[in-house]
């Protein structure tokens, strides 16, 4: 029951999404259960543009997030049906070694909790270095180089200093900027954005999510930011999808949904997010 | 109190309750097949030492020596009387066996339970105060953990003679260390959780903490070295046995068991290889049931 | 929540912190609280605000007595915390309780919902204790969970069984049970949902206007704060920045760090949105071209 609306589309008839999930459904199939996670969920992005995917915990999500790349952990997950179209091809289908060339390299990921993301062994410096040889086989200098000015660009101050640290040195925010330059060293074309920002201080997130929107024009990526916050998608998103209990309720440009809500759902949702005008 | 309505959103039943931890543990434990045949020995053999007497055809310490070194019943020579053979006094193996599973059995189970109250007080406390409580107690744990146990063990047998409940209270008063190690780092981590916090801003007194809080969180790792414990004892009075400074010689063990039938090894294997099989049976029981439990018992299974 | 519209600094204070201080480690002093006075007034709900690491979570444990301040002194009811003895300490504790975050670590997994919100009856009355007591304190176990919006027919079961929402409207049940006069809200709504987060502000207002409660809110939370609150106190580098009637120090802050602080938190409106800002000038500078 998916509320597509008529908009003025800035992207010509023509123009098609660089990424387009297309009905895609997922089960996690448990020891005593099967959960539907996601239900014939349909979304595009286009290059340049930034969709946000918003709801609550268990409105599957991150999970169809995770399985752009196909990262759900299967089992127990299962892909019943769909498509997700990049580049004309379906991931989906791709074997796990041309699939592994799309991951990092055309498509990457920032996760929520950067502590987890980062192996506390490593110099932050050669973590990003080494995504960076794993897809283009740089040498080693050369990859430095390059991870140097990633870790320039994403407003890391003295970033040689910070290359040599280790993820504990840094605060919250510069592990997430650290993220950030993992996942654009490759210069990917689509960004995949897990609650970016959920687990930072606000003046932080503020920073973040301004740096992820300059990057974004910089490159020309598209970015889809999952989150569960209607503020950071009103602050960030050109579209936006709602979604609850595995489906999604309503799509559109975000002016128009959140001046216009079609579904009680995100009616409900916008009535109960706080605002800072209440005062 | 005015009735508040509940929510809509927060009206959703909870899933149907699967019982207790408990029971998701047991559950769990059930299906692994292994563990399953390892209880099932285990159940044997508390039933042999509970019911020794009833169930042994003689008694153990009866000697005829007309009938020494009788093979078992399936060899040449063997006699249906003694399904097991007999030894060199003439005593028929079988009842000796079965007999010997109630020292090993009392020694494994009470070492460990004394270890394990020893280990969990001081753990508990040295974990939950820190401070210097917790340097002075686990200083005590490595000094405690520098003497070899059954070096230790046969200087006090040695010195004060032999004994049942020696054996059992060196045992206990040598393993608790690793019981107080364990429970002090879970309890470290526990510590700084919210619902400690919540109990202490309510006003619930340390000991009550420790007894109503942290204990029982600490239960499935402890039942885990509990059980690796007991296997371990039993080795252990086993080989003090062995070496004749474990019980009096009266009491049937199976250590004493094997020394003794170690001299007959050339000539008649059964005196030596039955107490042999019943200890490695045991201990490899009880060895597959811990880690079962370890593997079930993850809490983390059932958290959420 | 309640507009306290007479002069709240009239009479005194339920609680009254003087110049707390908190300093961890020996070596390497590590000041958490640097000096802190603040007054919480009876029935008021007193925000506490600031980003990690600025000392509020030090801050309530030292107001709630679980942790000894370096310098300073916590008064509750008149009654400094530092001079009662033990038996006084408790009958005072028992008038201050807390709800804390995380509904998912805030209760002890391997206990009943019943021996949960019992605990504090079963600490701090005599009577409560025991066999005999048990169909009692069911009855008032079951009062206090349907008071927070839950079913009396819980009690049975175990934490595990239960969302976030509902936990914490367990976590509420448990701090009610001994009708204390304060309780202090540690980011009681930050790990919900939006929509159960409405559910739970909720309930906290009417049990508020029922019970006569004051409030310690502490939270993150510009949008939450501006919400719930009647005064507002910013703290920032262990000390507090700011301190005022909520609708004047979120409309109108003083102090530079407020105002990056009320800056940064996002706008529920994509017009107001940077990206929105953004995307205006860049049409505007095409139709320049």
């Amino acid at each position: 029951m998916t509320t597509e609306r008529a908009t003025t589309d800035p992207h010509p008839a023509d123009a098609r999404p660089l990424l387009e999930i297309d009905r895609l459904s997922v089960d996690f199939r448990l020891e005593s259960s099967v959960v539907h996670a996601v239900q014939d969920v349909s979304l595009h992005v286009h290059a340049g543009e930034t969709l946000a995917v918003v709801g609550e915990s268990g409105s599957g999500k991150s999970a169809t997030a995770l399985s752009v790349l196909r990262l759900n952990p299967s089992p127990p997950c299962v892909y019943t049906g769909g498509q997700i179209r990049f580049d004309g091809r379906d991931l989906l289908t791709l074997s796990e070694k041309e699939l592994g060339r799309v991951r990092g390299r055309d498509i990457a990921m920032v996760f929520q909790d950067p502590m987890t993301c980062l192996d506390p062994l490593q110099r932050v410096g050669t973590q990003v270095a080494e995504v960076l040889r794993l897809h283009t086989g740089q040498s080693r200098a050369e990859a430095r180089k390059a991870a140097l000015a990633a870790l320039d660009e994403v407003g890391i101050p003295d970033p040689e200093v910070r290359y040599r640290q280790y993820p504990h040195e840094l605060s919250g925010g510069l592990r997430q900027r650290v993220m950030i330059a993992t996942a654009l060293v490759t210069r990917p074309r689509v960004v995949i954005a897990d609650e970016p920002t959920t687990a930072l201080d606000v003046t932080v997130q503020r920073q973040i999510l301004d740096l992820l929107v300059s990057l974004q024009d910089k490159h020309d990526m598209a970015v889809v930011l999952i989150t569960h916050d209607l503020a950071v998608v009103a602050e960030t998103a050109d579209r936006v999808a709602v979604m609850n209990k595995g489906r999604v309720v309503e799509t559109g440009d975000v002016l128009d949904v959140f001046d216009r809500p079609a579904d009680a759902y995100t009616r409900r949702l916008l009535a109960a997010t706080p605002r800072l005008e209440a005062a | 109190m005015t009735v508040i309505p509940p929510a809509a959103a927060d009206r959703a039943p909870a899933k149907k309750p699967p019982g207790g931890p408990r029971s998701v543990v047991l559950r769990a434990l059930l299906r692994n097949k292994l563990a399953v045949l390892a209880l099932a020995v285990l159940a044997l053999l508390l039933v042999a030492a509970l019911f020794a007497p009833l169930i042994a055809p003689y008694d153990p310490n009866t000697q005829d020596l007309l009938i020494r070194l009788r093979p078992p019943a399936w060899q040449d020579g063997g006699t249906g009387a003694h399904l097991l053979g007999t030894d060199q006094l003439g005593r028929d193996m079988l009842s000796r066996v079965i007999h010997g599973a109630r020292v090993s059995l009392l020694v494994g189970a009470g070492a460990a339970l004394l270890a394990g109250v020893i280990g969990t007080a001081v753990g508990l406390a040295a974990g939950y105060f820190g401070g210097w409580a917790d340097r002075t107690l686990m200083r005590l744990a490595d000094v405690q953990l520098a003497f070899p146990s059954l070096l230790l063990a046969l200087a006090v047998v040695g010195f004060l003679g032999s004994g049942l409940w020696l054996v059992v209270l060196v045992l206990g008063f040598t393993g608790w260390v690793s019981y107080a190690r364990v429970v002090r780092s879970e309890v470290m981590s526990l510590r700084t959780r919210d619902f400690i916090t919540e109990a202490r801003a309510i006003g619930v007194t340390d000991v009550t903490i420790m007894r109503r809080h942290l204990l029982p969180n600490v239960m499935a790792p402890l039942a885990t070295i509990g059980t690796l414990h007991v296997a371990a004892a039993i080795v252990a009075e086993a080989s003090l046995s062995y070496l004749g400074l474990g019980v009096p010689k009266e009491t049937v063990t199976w250590g004493a068991m094997l020394a003794d039938g170690q001299l007959y090894l050339g000539t008649s294997w059964w005196v030596a290889v039955f107490p042999g099989i019943a200890l490695m049976l045991t201990s490899l029981a009880i060895n597959i049931t811990g880690d079962a439990l370890r593997d079930v018992a993850d809490p983390k299974a059932y958290r959420r | 929540m309640t507009t306290a519209t007479t002069a709240p600094e009239t009479g005194q204070p339920l609680l009254e912190l003087d110049g707390l201080r908190k300093e961890f480690g020996t070596r390497h002093t590590n000041v958490a609280v640097a000096g802190v006075s603040l007054r919480v007034h009876e029935g008021e709900t007193l925000a506490l605000v600031g980003e990690s690491g600025c000392g509020k979570t030090t801050l309530t444990r030292m107001l709630l007595g679980l942790l000894d301040p370096t310098a300073g002194s916590v008064r509750f009811d008149g009654q400094d915390l530092a001079t009662l003895t033990a038996s006084q300490l408790r009958a005072v504790r028992r008038q201050m309780q807390v709800v804390l975050q995380d509904p998912y670590s805030s209760m002890n997994p391997r206990m009943r919902i019943t021996d949960i919100v019992a605990e504090p009856l079963v600490t701090h009355e005599p009577e409560a204790r025991g066999r005999r007591a048990r169909a009692r304190n069911r009855e008032r176990v079951g009062e206090l969970l349907e008071a927070v919006g839950l079913d009396a027919a819980i009690q049975d079961r175990y934490p595990h069984e239960f969302s976030g929402g509902q936990r914490q409207r367990v976590s509420i049940a448990r701090a009610l049970a001994l009708r204390p006069r304060l309780l202090v809200l540690d980011e009681p709504t930050s790990a919900l949902d939006v929509s159960v987060q409405a559910t739970v502000l909720d309930l906290l207002a009417d049990l508020q206007r029922q019970l006569g409660l004051t409030y310690v809110f502490v939270s993150h939370n510009l949008a939450v704060v501006a919400q719930v609150a009647d005064r507002v106190a910013v703290m920032s580098r262990g000390s507090l920045v700011e301190v005022g009637e909520a609708t004047t120090v979120l409309r109108t802050p003083q102090h530079p760090y407020t105002r990056r602080l009320l800056d940064a938190v996002p706008v529920l409106d994509p017009r107001e949105g940077r990206r929105a800002a953004r995307r205006a000038a860049a049409q505007t500078g095409e139709a320049g071209r």
